[in-house]
């Protein structure tokens, strides 16, 4: 009977349909690129989804190719460069932040509110300080912040390690059924004094920045031996229930498509400046010139992106008129396309086509952020 | 639980398509950023914040060109 009850549990919640609730847990999709150094403050830096912030020391963070674990050929890598130690609220840490609508089937604020198991692989420095306990926490956006920590070792160094932690499930509060945060999942790496003033929260409970973190944790940036002081991670895990099942990899397409809802971005053909590729051509709208481009996303994003730009010397191109400078900006977006307009330039047609060009000899992006 | 934007400047942005603004420009440490007048950007939450906290004022858009003769 009870194994009747087990199989049914695993059918439920577990083998059938998906049940990673993370994307990119295999740290396979870098659209912005594979290595980012002197990193000083919280953002998206190489892996998709996958947070970085550290605002009391310097990191380089790589999406690192694997080598030494089956089944995994490449890791979320953060090394510290520069040390400091951090006070207060400061802290280093890593984290993914997911959508209360991708969230409603955890029941979470009912008296079925589901349990969560995180598991993954990590690995960290050779020898002194950064072998011990790290925290990992939960943190509910919608519900005034509440909680809940639990901690894991490293248990040797420079070896994988694969860690599973199981959270109970968390009769209060719902998740808000939309499309903004509401979890948060935090590996926290370093941590100034304010977060351990009391007991880490192993229980779901109301905000306390006291116990956030666990008195032992690991500070990793306390030296920058890049053979000390780094630690990776991949096969991240999410899922409903209390046990970790075996990671679910799914293809790289298909990873890319889902990480595309919260970035993405269209380049120039070459490193050597030119057209971006695919996309942004448009036509004069008027003797005032001003050229205005239609750019279809690639899925229909979180939210209307934020747009910023890598290009040196931005302007429009076609062959009458050949290269002419001008600015480019947001019109009227959604999620599904985005309105470019590029100012500025002289000698346009009305009517006439026209590309977005860049015109110096560099690779050039139109970046679009979603993010949470 | 925001992260704080250390915004130098912000500016309506309309194109000559639109009868009102459709981003704001910015410019956040040595980036220009636009960022769309969606309740579900995260950065657009984040100047409406600083705004509502009367750390930020944005600038009203330029005049958008006309149409040419």
């Amino acid at each position: 009977m009870a194994r009747a009850l087990g199989l049914a549990n695993l059918l439920d919640h577990q083998v059938g349909g998906r049940r990673n609730l993370i994307i990119n847990g295999a740290m396979q999709v870098a659209q912005r690129g594979t290595q980012e150094t002197g990193v000083t403050t919280g953002g998206y830096y190489t892996v998709d989804r996958f947070r970085f912030g550290s605002d009391s020391a310097t990191f380089t963070m790589d999406q690192n190719t694997v080598t030494d674990l089956p089944g995994f050929t490449k890791s979320c890598k953060v090394t510290c460069t520069t040390a400091g130690t951090p006070t207060g609220v400061q802290s280093t840490n890593i984290s993914v932040r997911l959508e209360g609508q991708d969230l409603q089937h955890l029941k979470k604020g009912t008296s079925d509110a589901e349990s969560l198991t995180l598991s993954f692989w990590v690995k960290s420095g050779t020898t002194g300080g950064t072998t011990g306990t790290y925290t990992v926490e939960l943190l509910d956006s919608n519900n005034s912040n509440r909680h809940v920590g639990s901690t894991f070792t490293i248990d040797a160094s420079d070896t994988w390690e694969y860690k599973t932690l199981t959270f109970a499930g968390d009769t209060t509060g719902a998740f808000t059924n939309d499309n903004n945060r509401s979890l948060s999942l935090t590996w926290f790496l370093s941590a100034g004094g304010d977060f351990k003033t009391g007991t880490l929260q192993t229980s779901w409970g109301a905000y306390a920045v006291g116990n956030r973190v666990d008195g032992n944790q690991v500070d990793l940036a306390s030296g920058n031996d890049s053979a000390v002081n780094y630690l990776e991670i991949t096969g991240v895990q999410l899922e409903v229930g209390e046990t970790a099942t075996p990671f679910e990899h799914r293809s790289y397409g298909e990873e890319l498509a889902l990480c595309q809802r919260y970035y993405t971005e269209a380049t120039t053909t070459t490193t050597g400046g030119g057209y971006i590729l695919g996309v942004a051509s448009g036509m004069a709208w008027n003797a005032s010139n001003v050229a205005g481009m239609q750019i279809m996303l690639p899925v229909e994003m979180r939210a209307t992106p934020t747009l910023t730009t890598s290009f040196t010397t931005p302007g429009v191109y076609s062959p009458n008129r050949g290269f002419s400078s001008g600015t480019i900006g947001l019109g009227s977006s959604s999620n599904k396309a985005v309105q470019l307009n590029v100012s500025g330039s002289s000698g346009l047609t009305t009517s006439e086509q026209y590309y977005l060009y860049e015109s110096s000899a560099s690779f050039s992006r139109l970046k679009f952020y979603a993010e949470l | 639980m925001q992260d704080k934007m250390n915004i130098l400047s912000a500016q309506y942005f309309q194109t000559m398509l639109d009868d009102s603004p459709s981003s704001i420009k910015t410019t956040i440490d040595d980036r220009d950023l636009f960022i769309p007048l969606d309740p579900a950007n995260t950065d657009y939450q984040e100047i409406m914040r600083q705004v509502e906290a009367g750390e930020l004022t944005i600038e009203p858009a330029d005049e958008p060109p006309t149409e040419g003769a």
